[in-house]
């Protein structure tokens, strides 16, 4: 994974809240054992009038023409909930989104985000409203929109999406640890381990 | 000493360290796959060249994809199912992880064998990529799901670098009337909390309501915390956690099981601990209750009318109602016994367990479901199917005119294959009525499976009498 870079663009409003993640990617369009090919079956439901025939639905937000290239997604409470598939994160990355905002996320579709080059906003929804169909600048050094909107982010999170950093190389840096870890932990629950 | 919660417990036993900002390195005890995204895990990991250093705590059953017709095979109504099926099969062996493969007499769900088969235990930690391993934390452990690529990282280094979430007590008071099942109460938080009021949090559940459960009760509450929002839900251990455990094919023997009692005894919260949030909920008042709409939020108590946008005072739950009732082609204000149903479905890691489908036995004897509803039971667990089978409970269900299948998540979700078709109306005792779940357009209503029975024969929804179960 590349680090994560400044991003320039319009911001598509999907401004609802609770958008599951079988709603971004139904699991009828996670038809292989991969982590690519899945952004033709994003937001499925809601995008084709069609599904089949891949007919677009003029009226969803994604299809408006204005939007097209948008690499910023609003939305409202919740965005992720329901179901781990991380497919939901790879189908909107391949997409082009690099950015979703939302007051709250799906706690696990969160992490996922971290871990695959999108940056997950947390903002109150009457600053999400104000960026609706403006050209927003994100940046994540300085943890700013358009440079006078601060948001959170955890360090850790920080550091993972703008370094690319890979999570086994990280874990294994402490393997002297775990090691120790293990060995009292041996002593302290045997009955824990299976070997 | 520090009054702690069952959940800091938890933490505090597992953390092999503190990392800077905030960040714990938290021991993995055991690590469950299925088909569906264990496969694209186990596929990642051998394309980076990584070896999983303890396939002894790993397990992985053919749940999501595999079919649920009777003599089913490696071929799948879903389109290239197989695939899945397969690879999960060559790589799980690659690695020497042990497979509930199709056909074993262990084969189901993987939130319903693993407490049968006593793989999750107190005080555990057990992470799978899958929202619903929180049910796992009904035995006073952390149970919880992840995406495919954390699952790797489970795999490969058996430590998780997390953020420590925060703590909810969800304290029950009194206790529930008759016919007020654990997915009753877990419907009425919710509809009264939002689907997002959990975000953020471990929420422990407490109180008589609670304590009156049974074990796989408690697993259909945890079950429902991540449609809460939460990170997890737990439930401290009782004699009824030890009670379930013991013997269990998993669980501890002999001297480490008396090891195991000594270490469960602590695995509640303390007396004075305290929590970052509290909600308190008299179960009294707890009716059957039902979903509406296309969150488990929108849930109301069947006596209540369908309510409208304008009930609510949030502009976002009010659009969210709009859409909903819009989707599942609703009035507002009417009745949801005024609802005719087109099929009923018993199944999934929520309602699928032997007590489910014994109690829903009680109100499918000697009747039939009406003519034009299409009724199916999945039972959890292939081993949940021979119980049921030995007391004589798939009969009542086939003469009262369900299909009885094989072990399966089936038709919780729409992959592609069966469905329940486009715009039919759906009771299930599953745990997700987003649009679209069980197929295109298909609207489902989320509810106990007594509740999914008695719409079955009634052919609209309604709810079990005490007369149904007495008869």
């Amino acid at each position: 994974m590349t680090g994560f870079k400044t991003v320039i663009s319009l911001a598509v409003p999907l401004l609802r809240i609770n958008v599951d993640t079988d709603t971004i990617i139904p699991s009828r369009e996670m038809k292989q054992i991969s982590k690519k090919g899945l952004s033709d079956g994003l937001f499925a439901g809601w995008r084709y009038l069609n599904e089949k025939n891949r007919i677009l639905d003029p009226d969803f937000v994604l299809n408006d023409s204005r939007y097209q290239g948008s690499q910023i997604l609003l939305s409202g409470d919740n965005f992720g909930c329901g179901s781990s598939r991380e497919h939901a994160v790879w189908a909107l990355h391949e997409y082009g989104f690099r950015v979703i905002i939302a007051p709250s996320f799906g706690s696990i579709f969160y992490k996922n985000c971290i871990r695959n080059g999108i940056l997950p906003i947390r903002l109150q929804k009457n600053q999400i409203d104000k960026l609706v169909d403006n050209t927003i600048t994100i940046e994540l050094k300085s943890q700013k929109i358009d440079k006078n909107i601060d948001f959170d982010i955890a360090p850790a999170d920080k550091n993972m999406l703008l370094l690319g950093l890979d999570d086994i190389d990280i874990n294994l840096s402490y393997s002297n640890k775990i090691e120790e870890f293990e060995k009292s932990d041996r002593k302290r629950r045997p009955w824990a381990y299976l070997t | 000493m520090v009054a702690k919660t069952l959940f800091e417990k938890l933490w505090d036993i597992h953390t092999v360290c503190n990392l800077a900002d905030g960040v714990d390195l938290i021991y993995i005890d055991r690590i469950f796959l299925h088909e569906r995204t264990g496969s694209i895990s186990l596929v990642g990991l051998d394309e980076a060249g990584r070896k999983i250093p303890n396939p002894e705590k790993v397990f992985c059953t053919m749940d999501h994809i595999v079919d649920t017709y009777a003599d089913r095979d490696d071929n799948t109504s879903m389109p290239d199912g197989r695939n899945f099926i397969e690879t999960t099969r060559i790589k799980t062996q690659k690695a020497g992880i042990r497979l509930f493969d199709i056909g074993d007499n262990q084969q189901g769900i993987v939130h319903v064998i693993s407490p049968e088969q006593g793989i999750i235990l107190p005080g555990l930690t057990l992470v799978c990529p899958d929202s619903h391993t929180c049910t796992q934390g009904a035995f006073g452990a952390l149970a919880w799901g992840i995406g495919s690529t954390e699952t790797e990282q489970a795999l490969a280094t058996n430590v998780l670098r997390l953020e420590k979430p925060k703590s909810m007590l969800i304290r029950f008071e009194g206790t529930c009337s008759p016919g007020v099942t654990a997915k009753d109460i877990i419907l009425h938080l919710i509809g009264k909390h939002t689907a997002f009021g959990g975000v953020g949090y471990v929420v422990e559940f407490s109180g008589e309501a609670i304590d009156e459960l049974s074990m796989e009760g408690r697993m259909t509450l945890c079950n429902m915390s991540v449609e809460f929002g939460a990170f997890s839900g737990l439930i401290a251990v009782d004699q009824k956690t030890i009670d379930y455990v013991k013997g269990r094919q998993f669980a501890p023997k002999e001297e480490l099981w008396e090891e195991a009692l000594n270490s469960w005894k602590d695995l509640n919260s303390d007396h004075d601990a305290t929590f970052d949030k509290e909600i308190v909920i008299d179960a009294n008042v707890i009716k059957p209750t039902i979903s509406w709409g296309t969150n488990p939020g929108q849930s109301i108590s069947f006596y209540d009318p369908i309510p409208s946008p304008e009930d609510f005072q949030d502009s976002n739950l009010k659009s969210a109602a709009k859409k909903a009732l819009s989707y599942m082609d609703l009035k507002a204000g009417d009745f949801l016994e005024n609802l005719k149903i087109d099929a009923a479905f018993i199944g999934s890691c929520t309602n699928s367990r032997l007590s489910d489908l014994r109690r829903v036995s009680k109100i499918l004897k000697h009747k039939k479901i009406a003519p034009h509803v299409r009724a199916i039971c999945v039972p959890g667990s292939t081993e949940v199917k021979r119980k049921a089978e030995e007391e004589g409970i798939d009969k009542i269900f086939i003469d009262a005119g369900f299909e009885w299948r094989e072990s399966g998540c089936s038709m919780c979700f729409f992959a592609g294959g069966e469905s329940f078709g486009f715009e039919e109306r759906v009771i299930s005792s599953t745990n997700r009525n987003f649009e679209g779940r069980q197929g295109p357009k298909t609207r489902t209503h989320i509810a106990s499976p007594e509740t999914v029975a008695a719409s079955a024969i009634a052919g609209h929804i309604s709810i079990a009498t005490k007369m149904d179960a007495d008869q």
